[in-house]
């Protein structure tokens, strides 16, 4: 037998050492219980029913005070999942017009942690959403049968124009995701998908209200608490004033029926989005209520993408609508002046060939863009980039940075989600692609908006804009004024490209003539000074696309529109008869007797057929 | 050869330590009903679900007896002699359970047969102190007779540790460094349980506290400064006992404080490092002056022990935030419950406080509970079962249980102390160490003291492999310290 006695003492430190332990945590116990109101008052409010209201979604309305966008009411089923006591399921489930198996898998839903993070068997919880009148009727009459149960109300969107789907967006119901990255959602709660109303989500969804209800122990409501005092009012979402022309829009998506493409119009002087066509369009009140889902996975699966935007995320070869920047370039860096003359020999020729169409030759910059020809930007760009005493990747990084202040490359930054930056090759692009040996000539083809340079219609148009401003733009926007509160001041920014206010005047001056005698004479409006270049792009899909680009009036221009149909020739065909359309359709509010042919042609025609492209 | 006979017989339940069977049958009761309160009104809200926490629970308390009946019959040397058997046995499950078990919330610590789940962890901690305790009990084995016997014994330690942890079940495994109070109990010095202490407090404090800064430290470092300066001070008044070292050593540290916290309230920029640094080398300089007319050991000691803190805390900084990636961070911390992870811990513990305050002094009454349900605080009847009780029993409840913890505690260590031989006592000491880390730890989360880790409060908390884990390590005991008098030792 060992017994340590000085050993045995120790059981006084490890008994010392939890009776210690047990006194802090009774001190704490205590603190906890009785010395703090703090969390009597957190679990009395569990006898409260705290009620969200929900506020109105801003409303939009167009440039010209017209309703676009507005709310209609909705009912969602919600439970407080503590307070429902056994019911008649049958009885539920007829009321709704549902079967049992579907109620099951709703309430499986409900409870699901991964699809309802928020859920707590303590505070609301959407059941089922979006019940028709009826339905609604019916359960209310019944409600009084289950006990947990109540109908919030709620709001979902409505339409007035069916048009202007890409630009408006829509409204469907959050995803975990999103609760999980803003704490303003709740299941069951709205957000914007895609157009403004995504992008204008935190404007537009206001702030949600709460409304205190007092319970008995059976989970009766007992009236408001202290006859609402603590409520808090729910704040209405801002509503906007889009820069849109609702009927111009609506008009553009007409006239590009039956065609793939996009139609962008600006006001110069503002950069305000008059119109955002891309087609195939479809309309917005498709994703509403209960059939959103269905809708939109049609949608998707539709050949033809419409809910893919082209006039923001088609990155296209920008074609002959790219010879004014390059006219500009050379203008700016001295290569050429109005006087210079290059030959055209029913193209460039120079090593390799590069086809163009007859008209005189020589010729200079003015004449060159009002027939369009080819062989002059060639010579402009080979003259520029093996320009002596230059290295060519220097030259060719100036042309690059022009091309950037200019809008191209990058995202101008539109205040709507996805857009495209287009893209535009540097020399680094060259040294890898080409291995360091590249020359003007060998990449030529960039001069005329062909080879790598791709752009979007937004950033076509926008060329276009600047064009009509004589050498500066404001950052295209489609959001006009949102009540109450200021747009982002970048839209009030004027952007200057580093070249002389002088060189757009020339060019301006070359795209007018062009209309008057050159490639866009279809544009040729009586009473409105057009300006206009036409694009005709080559591409591995197909048949060019048939491009246009144009502003009006030649003085004080109103609109600056460019157009973009894929796989349909010409940018004579089809580019200038609708791209005209559209400028005398806003300037003057209807079409004249004499081009009601022209804007039958382009409502009925239909290009998808024609091309014979089957892939998109 | 007779009181052998007897032995197995009546005579158990003469020398029986009633005081601990009526204290265990007090904790399982409560906790069957707390289990029943915090599922009841869970079970009417929902519809489609009939899971009854508590009749299981009822079920594995009536189990438990029967096996608590079973080992209280065996003889009383089959422990001993098939201590290293059992634990090797043990080892094998909990190998197996690597691989043989199922994923469930990452964690590979259940095997699974049919519609019965066993949590091999749960067993391990009897197996661990059997073989503790029969090491302990060799021939003239002595803790400090050479540094091997501390090897062996950490050995016997860290196997299941390992084992756990590969199962990834950190808060299990955390339970076994509680092995310490036992060799603080057989021989180890007390400066090492100290240290130890420290270490752990140091390491938790600075890795938990990051966020706020006091003069320009952030609070966790300032805090571990603060400790040490105050641990340096009692060491020199109690462990040095030389009151005018002691009293000049203090009395810099309050004024230089004071002087200090004036400054930073009036807006002056204070270097927290260099101020403690500082006042901690002019103190330790002071001190190797002054000892000179004392023994020195202890002055050394307590000096090391301010050197070796402070390098200790730069160390934890350095690994922590250089060394150690993001990832292994975070993962240190979800482990140790600092960060708030995934699955909501910061959530629970907000939402057991909750409840735990607004219980009140005497409670809201049986079933009144509103916060204590099921899915509110999730694990309500596992590991956060605590707060039903402070909930639906009040301050008068929960105070009652912890006092019941430590009156059973107290009960052990006295039972501990009576044993003759070494076998029984290292055994009994083992068993409270683990009932000291698990209510300490547990009780501690479920009021936001303690980081949150995953271990059952023992006795009550649903589960039938911890109910059944504890009851055999409580029993073994119960019925080693029943036949303590028919020994020949």
């Amino acid at each position: 037998m060992r017994k340590d006695y000085k050993l045995e003492k120790r059981k006084y430190v490890i008994g010392g050492f939890i009776t210690l332990i047990v006194i802090i945590y009774l001190f704490r116990l205590f603190s906890l219980q009785v010395g703090d109101d703090k969390y009597k008052e957190s679990a009395e409010s569990n006898a409260f029913i705290k009620r969200v209201i929900y506020p109105a979604r801003g409303l939009m309305y167009d440039r010209n005070g017209k309703l676009v966008v507005f709310n209609k009411p909705a009912y969602d089923v919600m439970i407080i999942p503590k307070d429902v006591k056994d019911f008649d399921t049958v009885a539920l489930c007829s009321a709704l017009e549902i079967t049992r198996d579907e109620l099951m898998e709703k309430w499986e839903e409900m409870k699901n942690p991964r699809k309802n993070p928020g859920y707590s068997a303590y505070t609301p919880q959407k059941l089922i959403s979006h019940l028709s009148q009826e339905n609604y009727g019916r359960l209310q009459e019944k409600l009084y049968l289950f006990p947990g149960f109540f109908i919030q109300k709620r709001t979902v969107r409505e339409y007035s124009y069916h048009t202007a789907g890409n630009v408006l967006g829509n409204i469907r119901e959050v995803s975990a995701t999103d609760i999980e990255n803003d704490r303003y959602y709740r299941r069951g709660d709205y957000t914007g998908d895609l157009g403004i109303e995504k992008s204008y989500e935190n404007a537009l969804r206001g702030s949600k209200g709460v409304e205190i209800l007092m319970k008995d122990a059976l989970g009766r409501i007992k009236g408001r608490y202290e006859d609402g005092i603590h409520d808090v009012a729910p704040k209405s979402g801002h509503n906007l004033t889009l820069s849109l022309d609702i009927e111009l829009q609506e008009y553009g998506e007409k006239l590009m029926h039956g065609k793939i493409g996009a139609i962008v119009a600006i006001e110069p002087s503002t950069g305000e989005i008059l119109c955002l066509v891309s087609s195939p369009s479809y309309d917005p009140s498709l994703l509403v209520g209960k059939e959103r889902g269905k809708n939109y996975g049609l949608l998707t699966q539709d050949h033809y993408k419409p809910l893919y935007d082209r006039a923001l995320q088609g990155a296209y070869p920008p074609g002959s609508t790219f010879k004014p920047t390059q006219g500009l370039i050379f203008l700016q860096e001295g290569i050429v002046n109005l006087s210079t003359m290059y030959p055209c020999y029913h193209g460039y020729v120079n090593g390799l060939r590069v086809g163009c169409h007859g008209h005189a030759s020589p010729i200079s910059l003015k004449p060159a863009l009002q027939t369009s020809c080819n062989a002059y930007f060639c010579w402009g760009f080979k003259n520029m980039m093996d320009k002596r005493g230059t290295k060519t990747a220097n030259q060719f990084e100036k042309w690059k940075n022009y091309l950037v202040e200019m809008g191209y490359g990058y995202r101008l930054g539109v205040d709507l989600p996805s857009e495209n930056r287009g893209f535009l090759p540097n020399a680094e692009y060259y040294n890898k692609r080409k291995g360091g040996k590249w020359s003007g000539n060998s990449i030529i083809s960039v001069s005329i908006g062909q080879g790598e340079v791709l752009a979007t219609p937004l950033q076509i148009a926008n060329l276009c804009a600047t064009i009509a401003n004589r050498g500066y733009f404001y950052t295209p926007h489609i959001v006009k004024e949102i009540a109450d509160s200021v747009i982002d001041p970048k839209y009030k920014e004027k952007r200057k490209p580093h070249i002389k206010k002088q060189y757009y005047e020339d060019v301006a001056e070359g795209m007018r003539m062009a209309v008057l005698g050159g490639t866009c004479r279809g544009a040729n409006l009586p009473g409105i000074e057009v300006c206009g270049k036409t694009g005709t792009a080559q591409n591995p899909h197909g048949k060019d696309h048939s491009a246009f680009i144009g502003f009006a009036p030649y003085h004080n221009p109103k609109i600056a529109v460019a157009v973009y149909v894929e796989n349909a020739g010409f940018g004579a065909a089809y580019g200038v008869p609708i791209g005209s359309l559209i400028i005398e359709k806003y300037l003057n509010g209807e079409i004249s007797p004499a081009r009601k042919g022209i804007e039958e042609r382009m409502l009925t025609s239909n290009t998808i057929i024609s091309s014979g492209v089957k892939k998109h | 050869m007779e009181s052998r006979n007897i032995d197995t017989g009546a005579s158990v339940f003469k020398s029986l330590d009633w005081v601990t069977i009526i204290l265990y049958l007090l904790l399982v009761t409560m906790g069957a009903i707390s289990i029943y309160a915090a599922s009841y009104d869970f079970d009417n809200a929902s519809l489609f679900d009939l899971k009854e926490f508590s009749g299981k629970q009822i079920m594995w308390i009536g189990l438990s007896l029967v096996l608590g009946m079973v080992i209280l019959l065996l003889d009383y040397r089959l422990y001993k002699i098939y201590a290293y058997p059992i634990y090797g046995v043990v080892a094998l499950l909990l190998l197996i359970t690597i691989f043989a078990s199922q994923n469930i919330k990452g964690s590979h610590s259940w095997l699974v047969f049919g519609p019965v789940s066993l949590q091999p962890a749960e067993f391990g901690k009897f197996a661990t102190a059997l073989a503790l305790a029969k090491l302990f009990d060799s021939y003239n084995f002595s803790l400090n007779a050479k540094i091997s016997n501390y090897f062996r014994a950490l050995i016997i330690i860290f196997i299941p540790i390992i084992l756990i942890l590969l199962q990834n079940e950190t808060g299990s495994a955390l339970v076994y460094i509680s092995f310490i109070f036992v060799l603080y109990r057989e021989g180890m010095s007390g400066l090492v349980l100290f240290s130890i202490l420290c270490a752990i407090t140091f390491f938790v404090v600075a890795v938990k506290f990051t966020e706020v800064s006091i003069i320009g430290l952030p609070v966790g470092e300032f805090s571990v400064f603060v400790m040490i300066l105050l641990i340096y001070s009692m060491m020199l008044l109690f462990y040095c006992k030389d009151l005018i070292i002691a009293r000049n050593v203090i009395g810099g540290f309050i004024i230089s404080g004071i002087v200090v916290a004036i400054l930073a309230a009036c807006g002056v920029n204070v270097n927290g490092l260099a101020y403690f640094l500082s006042i901690l080398g002019i103190a330790i300089i002071y001190t190797i002056l002054a000892m000179f007319h004392h023994p020195i050991s202890k002055f050394l000691i307590s000096i090391s022990f301010a050197i070796v803190s402070v390098l200790f805390l730069f160390s934890v900084n350095y690994v922590f935030g250089n060394v150690l990636q993001p990832h292994q961070q975070l993962r240190i911390k979800v482990a140790l419950g600092i960060e708030e992870n995934l699955m909501g811990a910061g959530y629970n513990v907000n939402q057991s406080k909750i409840a735990i305050g607004s219980g009140g002094l005497t409670g809201k009454g049986f079933l009144n509970g509103t916060q204590t349900k099921l899915k509110y605080v999730p694990e309500q009847h596992t590991d956060f079962i605590f707060c039903t009780i402070g909930e639906e029993e009040g301050f008068v409840g929960a105070s009652t249980v912890l006092i019941l913890y430590l009156a059973l505690i107290l009960r052990l260590i006295h039972i501990a102390e009576r044993q003759r031989s070494p076998f029984e006592r290292v055994y009994a000491y083992c068993v409270i160490s683990i009932l000291i880390f698990h209510v300490a730890i547990n009780v501690g989360m479920v009021m936001g003291l303690c980081p949150v880790i995953g271990i059952p409060l023992p006795f009550f908390s649903y589960g039938g492999s911890s109910l059944w884990g504890f009851t055999i390590l409580l029993f073994i005991l119960l019925r080693l310290d029943a036949s303590r008098k028919e020994r020949r030792d």
